[in-house]
Order: structure tokens, then sequence, then C-alpha cells
């Protein structure tokens, strides 16, 4: 009878203690919205995404370039990291003999075991000086180093790991005897790539890159190291920018003393993880679909 | 048939660039750190907390951010563990390929890509709400959640590898449900479990943006849980944010701190589940 017990009241515990961590997500959600929900009595919604006057003393709350500032920074980051991660986990799956990939995934994982504030002191070292005398010269802007580009860069590095590692997993549960019909036929190796095994893991490689951008979307610290964090809505790649999630972790101070200002935060917050919420979701339905019909 | 064989090598030359360029980068991002930072090391930086004067290029060291990171992650990673094992074993062996498994499946992973400023601002909110200043305990639970969706998915893995035969003869014995999963699925999946801890301790250390607002910054090492804390990533954004060589330098010493830490993480994760996967009954 004792060990009975036991186990019903295990179970109960465990069951609790799941459904407290799977609801985290919204009660992070919720309590976000309870304290931005202040600033929504006194700005509209509207002025609060496209205006661009962020006057936090005055009260006016304008994020539409700090939600440029993000856009800019995590779209280049895409553009960046798609081609060459879609063909680094092609020659991963693929190409690559099995022990040079026992070399190089490791290597990947260990990519995104940096903390981002390595990342972005990389970025302040490398990137930086790098653009403000060569890059920018070369192609005729003006500019100090820190920019959109250097932002880009550096969470387009930060993206690697999880675009290859997620999408090189994909290729690998096309089933072979596709790749054989294909080479049957005659088609080079290639060609049997591109026409039929990329055909077949092409969802699940934009699920990859989905997850890999609202990574990119919410990344902080290497970002606000490296972008310039000024208000403005860029207009070029070397233009300063300033991202939401840079603002949020910047205005620490007038936090506690101006009114509302806490609350406008929260709800950018709030904006952060909707955004991350519908992108990831979609994702992950769309892997856990391929993962099914591998099964 | 030319053209063909010409796509496949232009094709796998850009292959061949784009892994280059991936390890390259991780290589010269590390190879940077440590040509910057190492010659900045001493055993002064190790050994001793800021003394007045710091940020203006006095004497000290950095004592009290690796202490307060080690504090904190490793609070953090004791807290989440807590969690993490129950959850992981009730949505493997309890939910089993129910719907409510898929949910929390998903949920997890949606909070694994939230992002650690969130967590922040989130801690923030219900430190305000309680009352709370920014302290260890306020960083502890913040990145406590941050890590746990990685723990749980990654314990969630291993737990599901263990073979069904494993379980059955455990029942046949007449052991109950929960005796089996303690006694045979715990032991068995421990490497992974271990494993799962490193790694999730590893993002624990890393994260600068959760306990920006959580656990404050201090420049003694924490005697309670109520104090505020110094950790590595906001040591190495403050020195880096000062007007000073010498305090730069001093940002660029504590950034090869945090990464061999994360190396040290990274290769004794995988030593670990070398060794012990050896007594692992497949």
């Amino acid at each position: 009878m004792n060990r009975k017990l036991t186990e019903l009241i295990a179970s109960k515990l465990m069951l609790i203690v799941t459904v407290f961590s799977v609801s985290l997500v919204f009660i992070i959600a919720f309590a976000l919205f309870q304290r931005g929900s202040r600033v929504l009595m006194q700005v509209s919604l509207y002025d609060l995404l496209f205006s661009s006057a962020w006057y936090p003393t005055r009260g006016e709350f304008g994020f539409y370039p700090f939600i440029m500032g993000t856009l800019w920074v995590t779209a280049l980051a895409m553009v960046i990291a798609i081609p060459i991660c879609l063909l680094s986990s092609i020659y991963l799956a693929e190409y690559a003999p099995s022990k040079v990939r026992g070399i190089i995934k490791p290597l990947v994982d260990l990519l995104a075991g940096i903390p981002s504030v390595v990342y972005g002191l990389w970025g302040v070292l490398v990137l930086v000086p790098f653009i403000r005398n060569y890059l920018a010269p070369l192609v005729g802007a003006k500019t100090n180093g820190y920019c959109i580009l250097a932002g880009g860069i550096v969470l387009a590095i930060m993206v690697f790991p999880i675009i290859i590692s997620v999408s090189e997993e994909v290729f690998r549960t096309v089933s072979n005897e596709l790749r054989e019909v294909s080479f049957a036929v005659g088609a080079t190796k290639w060609q049997t790539v591109k026409h039929v095994v990329m055909r077949k893991a092409f969802p699940g490689f934009i699920a990859a890159v989905i997850l890999g951008f609202s990574r990119a979307f919410g990344e902080t610290m290497a970002v606000l190291m490296v972008v310039g964090n000024v208000p403005q809505v860029p207009s070029s790649i070397f233009d300063q920018g300033y991202p939401l999630p840079a603002l949020i972790a910047n205005s620490y101070g007038e936090m506690m003393s101006i009114p509302l200002v806490d609350s406008a935060l929260m709800l950018a917050a709030l904006i952060l993880i909707l955004v991350v919420f519908l992108f990831s979701v979609a994702a992950r339905i769309v892997l856990l679909r391929i993962e099914r019909r591998a099964m | 048939m030319d053209r063909r064989k010409l796509e496949e090598a232009i094709f796998k030359g850009l292959m061949f660039c784009s892994i280059f360029l991936v390890v390259g980068s991780l290589l010269t991002i590390i190879g940077v750190v440590l040509i910057k930072g190492l010659p900045a090391l001493s055993i002064q930086m190790l050994t001793q907390i800021p003394q007045g004067g710091y940020y203006l290029g006095k004497e000290g060291g950095i004592l009290n951010a690796i202490v307060g990171s080690l504090y904190l992650a490793g609070g953090a990673t004791a807290l989440a563990f807590v969690i993490s094992l129950p959850v992981a074993l009730y949505i493997e062996e309890y939910a089993g390929r129910s719907k409510l498994a898929d949910f929390a499946r998903l949920s997890l992973d949606v909070l694994w890509s939230v992002p650690s400023i969130v967590f922040g601002a989130f801690g923030f909110a219900i430190m305000t709400f309680l009352g709370m200043r920014a302290s260890l305990l306020g960083g502890i639970v913040t990145v406590a959640l941050l890590i746990l969706p990685i723990m749980v998915r990654a314990m969630d893995e291993v737990v599901r590898m263990i073979s069904f035969e494993l379980k059955e003869s455990s029942y046949a014995l007449g052991a109950t449900k929960f005796e089996t999963v303690v006694k045979v699925v715990v032991r068995q999946a421990l490497p992974g479990i271990l494993t799962a801890v490193l790694l999730a301790f590893g993002r624990g250390i890393g994260d600068a943006a959760s306990v920006l607002f959580t656990a404050g910054y201090t420049d003694r090492i924490p005697s309670s849980l109520f104090d505020p804390v110094a950790t590595l990533p906001l040591a190495i954004l403050f020195q880096l944010g000062t007007p000073f060589p010498e305090v730069q330098n001093r940002a660029y010493a504590s950034a090869v701190v945090l990464t061999v830490i994360i190396l040290t993480l990274s290769i004794v994760s995988r030593l670990l589940t070398k060794k012990l996967t050896k007594y692992v009954v497949r």
C-alpha cells in the first residue's frame, strides 16, 4: 500500500511541475501584458508601433525606429546565413565523409555554446575596425564601424549552428531510396541533391531558417555591442541602428526613475515574445510533421 | 554532360567555402579572444576583487565576477535540475505519446526560443511585484527559467532512447512505475542527464541579458542570497565600456576566463558521455 501511495504522490507532483513548466511561456506573456498594458491606456497602439518619437520624459513612446532596427539587423543576418548554412548542411549531410563530419559537427556545436558577449567582443575587436577602415571606404560609405552590417554579421554567425544542425538532421531524414532512384536514372550527385533531396527537405529547411530567425530576432548583447545604438530608422547597412532588445537592455536605469518607461519596455518585451512565439510554433509544427513522416 | 559536371564542381567549391567560413569564424573568435586576452591575464586578475579605482585602471581583479558567475550558474542549474528531471520523466514515461506530451514539447521548444532579455524583463517584473531588489536569488530564479527548456529537452531526448525491454523487466519484477523510473530509467539515462546539466550550466554562465536587471552588479562577493552579484558577461561588458585601454584589456582577459570555462565544460561533457555510456545497457 505504501508503494502505491508513493506512486500516486510522485506522479501527481510530477504532473504539477510539468504543468508549471509547460505554461511558463504563457505566464511570462501574461505578466508582461499586465505590466505593459498601463502604457497602452495612455498611448495608442498605432503610435507605439509607428511613431518615431522616443521621448520617455515627455511620455512619448514610439517603437518604430527600434522595430526597424531589429528588422534590418535580423534580415541582414538571414541573408548572410541562409546560403552559407544551406551549403554547409548539404555538405555535412550528403558529401562529407563520416570522419570529416565527426570533426566538424562538434565544432559547430561549440559555436552554439559561445556566450553572446564573446561574439560581441569579437565584433568590436575585428568586425568594427574592418568595416571602418576597409569595407566602408571601399564602397564610399562613411561609418565609425558600429553599424547594421556589423550587427548582421555577428548575428549571422550566431545562428549558423542552429540552422546547420536542424537542417542537417532534416536532410538526413530524406530516405535513401529516393536518392538511389535518382542515381539510377543517371543524375549526378548534385542533380540528385538539387532536384530530389532539396525538394523533399525544403519545408524542413525553411523551419530551420525560421528557428534561426527567432533566435536572431531577440538576441541582445552581441548586437548591442556593435550596432551603434542610435535611435533612427536605418536607410543603409552602414547606418547605425538601435534594435528593440538593445533598447530594453540599455534602459534599465530609466526604468526605475521615469514613469511609464518600465511599462513601455515590458510591452517591447511582449512584442518580442509574441513574434518569437508565432515563428517558432510554425517552425516546430513543420519539423514535427517531418519527424512523424520519417518514423 | 560537361555542364553537369561543371555545376557539380562549382557547388562543391561553394560548399567548401561555406564550411570554411563557419569553422573559420569559430576559430577566429576563439583565437582573437585568446590573443587579445591572454597577455592581460594575471594571477591578480583571478584572485582579487576590484580595489578602489579599478575601473580607472588601478589594482584589482575579477574574482567577484568569477565567483558570482559560478554561484549564479550553479544555483540556477541546481534549481532547473530539480524542475527539469521530473518534467522530462513525466513527459516521456507518464504522458507517453499523448496530446499532453506533444503540447509540452512544443511549449518547451517555444520557451527555448524566447530571447533571454525577455526572461530578464519578466524576472524584473516579478521582482518589483514582490518588492525584491536585484540579487543573487533573483538572478538564480531567472536564469533557472532560461535554462529550463534546454535541460528538459536534452533530458527528454536521452530518456526516450531507453529500451522498452529494460522497463518491461522492471515491471515484470513487480516494480511500480515510479520505482522503474527512478531505479532503471534515471540510472540508464545518467550520462545523458549529466550532459544536459553541463549544457545548461554553460548556457547559464554565459548569458548576460537575463541577469542585467535581476542580479545587479557589485564589486564584492555576495554573502547571502539577497545580495547583488557580479557576473562574468557583465564584467566584460562594463570593462569594455570604459574609455581606458588598461581596463579594456581586462575585459579581454575576462572573456578568456569565460571562454575557457565554456570550452572546458563542453570538452568534459563529451568525455563524460563517452566514459559513462560504457556501462549503459543497450
